[in-house]
């Protein structure tokens, strides 16, 4: 079956015919905006059906003709890392166009192209998932930027604000981007003018070589992820973004740079990657002090979730660079929850923000006597957020700081130490906008009143099923994550774990 | 080539003797029948060249592969460009003035200006400009291709003087284009004399010659070498030699803009790839970190003064600027890879900048087009569709994967990497992040902003505009997402003949 190509083109054909909507049948548009995301999230579904975590590397493989002249291909194929990746897209999609039913409304713009956007943006994200031809990757890679810089400037909030934001993060993103295109051409010139990734993936390259491509690539997802220092669009674009699209850009889009950290970086470039492991690793520990306190700091609800990813992207970073199977798998893992817990955390804030019409912390407090569902949904993503035990991101965080701490201990304690900052940023954010006494300019407003609607409901209960559901049976996609974590850790890098192997770690708990 | 000659030659006698009402659409016909003719007439010989056939008339001129390819592309692009001239429904008249030589500002000038037909002159014009390019790429003496530059040249000085708009600014354009073209001739023509001294021969092959078996002073044939890239970065608008670019392009009517940003670049190219290639290949060593600078400086230049403009057709003239650089990249990339990522460049930007140009021209108001940024606020409410357009070609032109320009630069950036020239590609990739601002902004402007007042609406286009437009975006798009065919023509054309 042709899992993989239907699944990337997928998202742009309805882009296409959403798209083609007219503009006065927003609901239209809506509906098959919806429809369509939940064919591709059952086509995923029969893909990770199909997939055998036991099998080759890579699976699922398509190749068709592209670029003769340059070797380019349209190969597509998973391992089992891509394979949750796409699965968490395909996942948080239809809940987007669910979460976003009325914001396009709002801003009196098109809501078909809305929509629209949101689906091509799903399929450039798969595809930067499903692509095993580094050409390709790279096309989806910069394609994604066009809808979601649509996105953020026309659809997000205050004229100056978001213009900014969306001209800071696509500037970022191309510079990263074409960083990259050096090295991509860099690589197709070293590797012998081919790009196919499984046939790269045995290249030699020289001592010098190695190292300068590796920079290219890891400049441009270090950008994308974002790490410190290079992080400073992502609360811009994050608070003026729409919640949907926010939830998207930190959920999914971010993780196509660690995803290209761990697909790319460390495959291609062994050498390099042990090479400049330490400077990653404190860039990623930097990243975790330094956003958890400027998050405690933050007045706007959706930049304070945005300094909280930062902070939570630096758990990946040095669990990605610590080359142990349970902190890489760990780091995985992470960003499958971390997708689920932000996402959740930024529809729900998008949801109290559309019913107070502002985003400022000040303007809350005591919200939960007028929508005491509402807060407790926000309290749930506040506390898995924070890794609770219970919750999917304890199981992920758990992983990376053992896998760390077998390696390097000061490290594993100071990354500690921001699980304690990230207590202190949720709890007061929660305390501040929905305990206490009741802001006498909150009780006035009407909407604030409203609590869950059904559609809300829809939007908010799938996501605190999996979280709760990958909280305390996390196998079925560890098993997944596993085997090839494994095979980017021993037959690439040809490192061994000191520490006790990941299944173990799973029996003790 | 000559069927061109012969076309131009009847469009001055339709010019005398066909009626005012009709001319405009016979001189269209007749034009674009010509390039059809010669593009079958290059097709056909394309088919049966080799090497023992290639060189004609005596020597001076090659028909070779590249020769044929930079004509081809030449050819289809002077005829997209022809469309844009011929548009007269956007405005009455027309985009040309119909007398020229009226003094500017004059009750005779205002009362032209407002209901006369535009002047006719220019299609000839341009078919002349067409035929001297087509002889340029494909000169295999030196003084053949100094004389297909002025034949070329001319003609362009004088188009770029007859907007019916701005008329001052269209003359002062003109002006400065000829009194620097002619001085580039004239360091052109020196090089000439120098390179003539040293090998004893202005023909490609004599120069190879003597460069290989002579023992003498190579100071002068450097010195020569110098003195004629003068006059062909003059035309292919590199740094330093790049200032006339923004005025000219500014100033010219918008269709002749189009014509000059697409056709004398492959021209300007052209002729220097064969110089480079064909006469001075054994000098490489010593004019490729020369001519390095020279291309970082371009890219430079061109992306850093993009930022600052908020002329639209001041920011596409810098653009092109930048683009000149990263064409001398993929020359300097050296080899089959360079020549061939080149002439696929070429027309990539041919078409893309068409369709860029082509949008300006629909963008306008009462004074005719409205070309200070500004103005174009908003315009995404106004128009989504042409603002969406002319959005897919600032992408293209800020390198995003699935446009032609993408793959062009991916061409000329791996020519250079193949060819030892890493640096050139580093500089190529920083200024392109600098470069993506100006774009940006310009998108920033049309969708982001609320349209203002002074929005002007855009105009329907007539049915020659359109078919320009489409033909330049489709093939941009085309060409970004199945670039095999061209490529693939583009190598195989890449073989100079000696």
């Amino acid at each position: 079956m042709k899992y993989l190509s239907i699944v990337t083109i997928a998202p742009f054909v309805g882009a296409l015919i959403v798209a083609m909507v007219p503009r006065s049948k927003g609901s239209l548009a809506k509906l098959i905006a919806l429809i369509w995301s939940l064919a591709i999230l059952a086509w995923t579904v029969a893909a990770w059906v199909a997939y055998k975590p036991s099998g080759a590397r890579l699976q699922l493989v398509e190749s068709y003709p592209w670029i003769a002249e340059w070797g380019v291909r349209f190969t597509f194929g998973v391992d089992g890392i891509a394979l949750v990746m796409l699965a968490l897209t395909a996942v948080l999609t239809p809940l987007v166009v669910l979460a976003s039913w009325d914001d396009a409304k709002r801003t009196n713009r098109s809501e078909p192209a809305y929509f629209a956007l949101i689906l091509a943006l799903q399929g450039s994200m798969i595809g930067t998932f499903t692509a095993a031809d580094v050409f390709l990757f790279y096309v989806f890679f910069e394609l994604m930027l066009v809808p979601m810089y649509f996105l953020i400037g026309s659809y997000g909030d205050g004229q100056k604000q978001r213009q900014y934001a969306a001209v800071k993060f696509f500037l970022y993103s191309l510079v990263g981007g074409l960083l990259m295109l050096a090295a991509v051409i860099g690589l197709w010139v070293a590797g012998g003018h081919n790009f196919d990734w499984q046939t790269l993936t045995s290249a030699e390259f020289s001592q010098s070589t190695e190292r300068w491509l590796f920079l290219g690539f890891f400049m441009a997802f270090a950008i994308k992820a974002p790490f410190f220092p290079f992080h400073t669009w992502l609360p811009d674009a994050g608070g003026a973004a729409p919640a949907g699209a926010a939830a998207l850009l930190v959920g999914v889009m971010d993780k196509v740079g660690t995803f290209g950290i761990l697909r790319y970086c460390l495959p291609l470039f062994p050498n390099a990657s042990k090479y400049f492991a330490p400077l990653a690793i404190t860039l990623a520990l930097v990243g975790i002090v330094y956003a958890a306190l400027l998050a405690v700091g933050q007045n706007d609800l959706k930049r304070l979730v945005s300094y909280t990813s930062i902070a939570h992207f630096g758990f990946i970073g040095i669990g990605i660079f610590a080359f142990t199977t349970p902190a890489g798998s760990g780091a995985v893992l992470y960003m499958v929850n971390h997708g689920l817990a932000t996402g959740l955390l930024f529809l729900v804030v998008g949801m109290l923000v559309t019913r107070r019409g502002s985003a400022l912390v000040s303007d809350f407090g005591g919200a939960g006597k007028l929508v005491p569902v509402l807060a407790g949904v926000f309290f749930i993503a506040g506390l898995a957020s924070l890794a609770l035990p219970g919750l999917a991101p304890f199981v992920s965080e758990f992983l990376v700081l053992v896998g760390v701490f077998s390696v390097n201990k000061v490290v594993a304690v100071i990354a500690t130490a921001g699980i304690v900052l990230a207590a202190a940023y949720v709890l007061w954010m929660i305390q501040r906008t929905t305990q206490g006494t009741t802001n006498p300019a909150l009780a006035e407003i009407g909407a604030m009143r409203k609590d869950l609607t059904l559609r809300e409901a829809a939007v908010v209960t799938p996501l605190i099923v999996l979280l709760l559901v990958l909280g305390f049976y996390p196998k079925p996609v560890l098993d997944v994550i596993n085997p090839a974590v494994q095979a980017t850790l021993t037959q690439d890098l040809g490192t061994t774990d000191p520490a006790p192997k990941v299944s173990t770690v799973e029996a003790n708990k | 080539m000559l069927i061109l000659f012969a076309v131009a030659c009847i469009g001055v006698l339709i010019e005398a003797f066909v009626g005012r009402a009709v001319r405009n659409i016979v001189q269209l016909t007749v034009g674009i029948l010509g390039l059809v003719g010669a593009l079958i007439a290059i097709v056909k010989r394309a088919a049966d060249v080799t090497a023992d056939n290639a060189i004609t008339a005596a020597g001076a001129v090659s028909v070779d592969k590249p020769a044929l390819f930079l004509q081809g592309a030449i050819v289809l692009l002077a005829i997209v460009a022809l469309l844009l001239i011929g548009e007269r429904t956007l405005e009455n008249g027309g985009p040309f003035v119909a007398q020229a030589a009226i003094t500017v500002g004059s009750e005779a000038d205002q009362r032209q200006a407002k209901d006369e037909p535009g002047a006719t002159e220019v299609f000839p014009l341009a078919i002349f400009a067409v035929a001297g390019m087509l002889l340029f790429v494909s000169a295999n003496d030196l003084l053949t291709m100094f004389i297909a530059l002025e034949v070329f040249s001319l003609p362009l000085y004088l188009l770029c003087a007859l907007a019916r708009r701005r008329r001052l600014i269209s003359q002062e354009a003109a002006m400065k284009y000829f009194l620097l073209g002619a001085y580039a001739s004239a360091f052109f023509l020196f090089g000439i004399a120098l390179v003539y001294g040293f090998a004893g021969g202005v023909t490609f092959a004599e120069i190879d010659s003597a460069l290989l078996g002579s023992t003498k002073n190579t100071g002068l044939v450097y010195a020569g070498l110098a003195l004629l890239a003068i006059g062909l970065l003059f035309k292919a608008a590199a740094a330093p030699f790049h200032v006339w670019t923004p005025d000219v392009y500014q100033g010219a009517p918008t269709s002749i803009t189009a014509f000059m940003a697409a056709c004398t670049k492959v021209a300007a190219f052209g002729g220097l790839l064969r110089v480079l290639y064909v006469a001075f290949e054994r000098a490489q060593w010593p004019y490729v970190p020369v001519l390095g600078a020279i291309a970082v400086l371009t890219m430079l230049v061109g992306a850093v003064l993009a930022v600052t403009q908020t002329d639209i057709k001041r920011l596409l003239a810098y653009s092109s600027i930048a683009n000149a650089g990263y064409l001398l990249v993929g020359v300097l990339g050296g080899g089959q890879d360079g020549l061939s990522s080149t002439m696929f460049y070429l027309a990539a930007y041919g078409f893309a900048v068409i369709a860029g140009f082509a949008v300006i021209t629909l963008v306008r108001d009462a004074d005719g087009e409205a070309t200070h940024l500004s103005r174009w606020a908003g315009l995404g409410r106004r128009s989504p569709f042409f603002a969406g357009i002319f959005t897919f070609v600032l992408f293209a032109f800020a390198g995003i994967p699935l446009t032609s320009l993408f793959a062009a630069k991916f061409a000329v950036f791996g020519a250079a990497i193949t060819g030892g020239q890493t640096w050139l590609a580093i500089a190529g990739v920083i200024t392109s992040m600098i470069l993506a601002f100006p774009y940006l902004r310009v998108v920033v402007m049309m969708w982001l902003s609320e349209p203002g007042e002074s929005t002007p609406s855009v105009s329907v286009p007539g049915g020659l505009t359109a078919a320009a437009l489409m033909i330049g975006v489709v093939l941009t798009l085309v060409l970004g997402v199945a670039p095999q065919p061209l490529l693939n023509l583009a190598s195989e054309a890449a073989n100079f003949i000696r």
